[in-house]
């Protein structure tokens, strides 16, 4: 039987619904990062920059973009005869109905027979959610030299913070003798980054221990304080680097913009940490005669012939002449006409935005209809829209869909309003 | 029509200087991210072609290197896929290529283990995006035993005494083929496309080669201009070639033209590379970028104006790059000037330095320099 020593088991089922429109229509590891790259890049390029060349991606939640990026693992190398990377979708079983994933160890339990046919020694889950880079190899050597059934990488973070976190409470050695999700007064400012290596047979013989219980197994609310009861042994292994999560839509784009300064805390610029991702073709990138381009991300297949300032743009945008983009998000196959000024904006992939539209002026006021998720000003433009020529749109506005001139009043789109056309 | 294909990739010129002293014509790196070959290969796997060999000699890492994988090319296949062929020794044969169609015959089993009805043969140095298919269909219609793809070449600037040119009757058969003629009879030239049944390749092969013919152009198409129905397809669309250091510049800035960029990016089918995964292209706050392509992972800090800037290329702050061409890798230090120049691969460019040419004379700097 062949055998792996180690494979991943890669989450990317969740929707991530505090990122609003971005997540209408795909998963949240399908989002956008950084110009041309996708969430789910950084977990995958990390996973064969370590050597784990068999990875198994758990989809669930709007999979259809996420399948066709990944595709047979080609840009990643993960396109193997043995391993590479498999999706891994809820499925009807002997004998049973077909069941969701309804929790994150559920999910793996789920999947028991894909890891078996591997045989691998350990496995490591991840989830699709984070930006950063990390040798998992050296977790691993870890996971080994302690002798260790669990390792959770974690982060060290404020006391503040720790509170919306899962904790690991652990000895001098890193030895974690207590787990608290979330706790009102952390114990201690060791977060979990929902990076797990177990040694198979112990996670195994958890997942079935605890299918039995409840249906919803979830890692932190069940495996982990399991696993502890146990008597088992769980490590916190420190990750000092770049780590980021980027739930929300404030986040996602200060994330964004991190990336724009001259020495940027993460860097993607490194030859020997490759973040590869799936682009069919990659052609130059062109920039006008009447252009001007300063402190910026521009990808691959972009025309610029008009402004852009302190902004991340992602594959074949074309800006036209006379445009103005600032401080905003353009991703992929996006157009921006003649003349349009745009502002702290996040404008999804596909979208056609008129001349002289403007988006971005005007008070900032919290969302209507989502004051959680639209609330610090950005605008939002969701996957596909299109914004009719001359309209102008305030901060804390979403947008999804084809939109006409009549949906907007005087053709003003006062802060804070929405304009749906499409189900979300 | 199922058809094979061959590409001719074992040239070197001098007249490209420095640029083709560290490998063929056809890797040498065309408008920001592509290599020569990519535009014949891609015609070939864009046309429907599934098997295609690659004919190297001179030079011929840097092409392997690029040809690395098929799999870029939709070619890694097990029905058909990409065959690189390089000269070798054996018992009877240790030969390098001696002319092109001894290249072809040396590989004769290429073509003996085929099936296909027709070779789609083409050099490896052109730029243009062409359906081979259509003209395997005109080659048919016309009942021909060879056609040869040609353009006019009035208007285009080109030498024609560098070219083969061609004449033809009101049926577009060739009467006449003049190979780099001193006194040219017409402006139709030969683009060096060619189709033919793969069975008289073979045939005609078979002739030539052990009466110690080796060229296909001389020893078969002018030879046998009488005896075989050589055709002409004319040809309308963009295309060039790199045959000497003033075309080398032309293909580049053509790439600055809307509509001709337009057509190998952003019209379907697409030109297919090796990709090398580098990250977005950074513009910092001294950036200042006009009328440039801009290749993926380069960072820039200073004045670029009518270049073409391949990947991973680094400006300085206050340098001053124009009607530049520079290939991966380069470093372009702090205030420097560089004008009318193309700086190979992996230059390094100390601060305050210029490097200055004229239009008619750009400067080369050869590959891993550093000044």
């Amino acid at each position: 039987m062949r055998k792996k020593e180690m494979i991943a088991m890669l989450l990317a089922g969740g929707q991530g619904s505090r990122l609003g429109v971005l997540t209408s229509g795909k998963a949240k590891p399908a989002v956008a990062f950084g110009g041309k790259y996708r969430i789910i890049d950084f977990p995958m390029s990390n996973c064969i920059n370590s050597g784990v060349d068999t990875v198994g991606v758990l989809t669930q939640y709007q999979p259809l973009l996420l399948n066709q990026h990944i595709g047979i693992g080609i840009p990643w190398d993960l396109d193997r005869k043995n391993g590479g990377v498999t999706i891994l979708a809820p499925h009807v079983k002997d004998g049973e109905q077909g069941d969701w994933y309804s929790g994150t160890a559920d999910a793996i339990y789920q999947n028991m027979d894909y890891i078996d046919a591997n045989n691998p020694e350990y496995v490591i889950i991840l989830s699709g959610d984070h930006i950063y880079k990390m040798d998992y190899s050296k977790m691993l050597e870890f996971h080994k030299s302690n002798s260790c059934d669990v390792t959770i990488a974690v982060l060290e973070v404020t006391l503040e913070e720790a509170s919306r976190f899962g904790i690991m409470n652990a000895d001098e050695n890193d030895k974690i003798y207590e787990f608290e999700e979330k706790p009102e007064k952390p114990k201690s400012n060791l977060a979990s980054m929902g990076i797990y290596i177990f040694t198979w047979d112990k996670l195994r013989n958890a997942l079935i221990e605890n299918h039995k219980l409840h249906s919803d197994s979830d890692f932190g609310k069940h495996i982990i304080p399991y696993m502890l009861n146990n008597g088992d042994s769980l490590y916190a292994y420190r990750f000092k680097d770049y780590w980021k999560d980027v739930g929300t839509i404030e986040s996602y784009w200060a994330a964004n913009m991190e990336l724009i300064k001259t020495l940027p805390e993460f860097n993607l610029y490194e030859d020997f940490w490759k973040i590869y991702t799936n682009s069919d073709n990659q052609p130059p990138q062109y920039t006008a005669e009447g252009a001007s381009v300063k402190r910026s991300l521009i990808s691959e297949g972009c025309e610029i012939y008009g402004n852009v300032e302190n902004s991340v743009i992602g594959g074949n945008v074309v800006i036209e002449e006379g445009a103005v983009v600032k401080g905003s998000i353009i991703m992929e196959n996006s157009y921006i006409g003649k003349n349009a000024v745009i502002d702290r904006c996040i404008i999804d992939q596909n979208s056609v935005i008129g001349a002289n539209v403007n988006i971005g002026g005007g008070e900032n006021t919290p969302n209507e209809d989502k004051p959680k998720i639209y609330n610090t000003g950005i605008t939002v433009i969701g996957s596909g829209s299109v914004v009719p020529d001359d309209v102008s749109i305030g901060k804390n506005c979403v947008i999804f869909g084809e939109t006409s001139k009549e949906m907007y009043n005087d053709g003003k789109l006062e802060s804070g309003k929405s304009v749906i056309t499409r189900e979300v | 029509m199922k058809a094979i294909g061959i590409i001719l990739a074992g040239g070197n010129n001098d007249r490209l200087r420095e640029l083709c002293s560290v490998r063929a014509v056809s890797a040498i790196p065309v408008g920001s991210s592509y290599r020569a070959i990519d535009f014949s290969l891609s015609n070939m796997t864009n046309s429907n072609i599934k098997k295609v060999a690659i004919i190297t000699q001179y030079n011929s890492r840097s092409l392997h290197d690029h040809l690395s994988s098929s799999k870029w090319w939709d070619l890694g296949r097990k029905q058909g896929g990409m065959f690189v062929f390089s000269p070798f020794l054996s018992n009877d044969n240790s030969y390098w290529f001696r002319g092109t169609a001894d290249s072809i015959y040396q590989n004769l089993n290429y073509l003996k283990k085929s099936n296909e009805e027709y070779v789609v043969i083409a050099s490896g140095d052109g730029v243009y995006k062409m359906n081979y298919r259509d003209v395997i269909k005109y080659h048919k219609e016309k009942n021909a035993d060879i056609t040869i793809v040609c353009k006019d070449l009035k208007d285009s600037g080109k030498d024609l005494h560098d070219f083969g040119i061609m004449e033809f009757d009101d049926d577009m058969r060739m009467t006449d083929f003049e190979e780099k003629p001193v006194e040219p009879m017409n402006t139709t030239a030969s683009l060096g496309i060619y189709v033919i049944s793969r069975t008289l390749l073979i045939k005609l092969l078979e002739t030539v080669i052990p009466e110690g013919r080796y060229d296909f152009v001389k020893d078969i198409i002018i030879r046998y201009k009488r005896q075989l129905h050589i055709y002409g397809y004319k040809y309308d669309g963009y295309w060039n070639t790199l045959n000497n250091v003033k075309s080398y510049v032309d293909v580049n800035m053509d790439f600055l033209k809307r509509d001709i960029r337009n057509m190998f990016t952003k019209e379907s089918p697409f030109i297919d590379t090796k990709p090398k995964d580098e990250p977005p292209a950074k513009y910092n706050i001294g950036a200042d970028v006009k009328d440039s392509l801009v290749g993926s992972g380069s960072i820039l800090n200073g004045h670029v104006s009518h270049s073409v800037l391949s990947r991973k290329v680094f400006s300085g702050e206050g340098s001053v790059i124009k009607d530049s061409i520079i290939m991966e890798g380069s470093y372009i230090g702090n205030n420097c000037v560089i004008e009318n120049a193309i700086i190979d691969k992996q230059v390094v460019v100390s601060d305050d330095k210029k490097v200055i040419g004229t239009p008619d004379n750009p400067v080369i700097i050869a590959k891993g320099t550093v000044i």
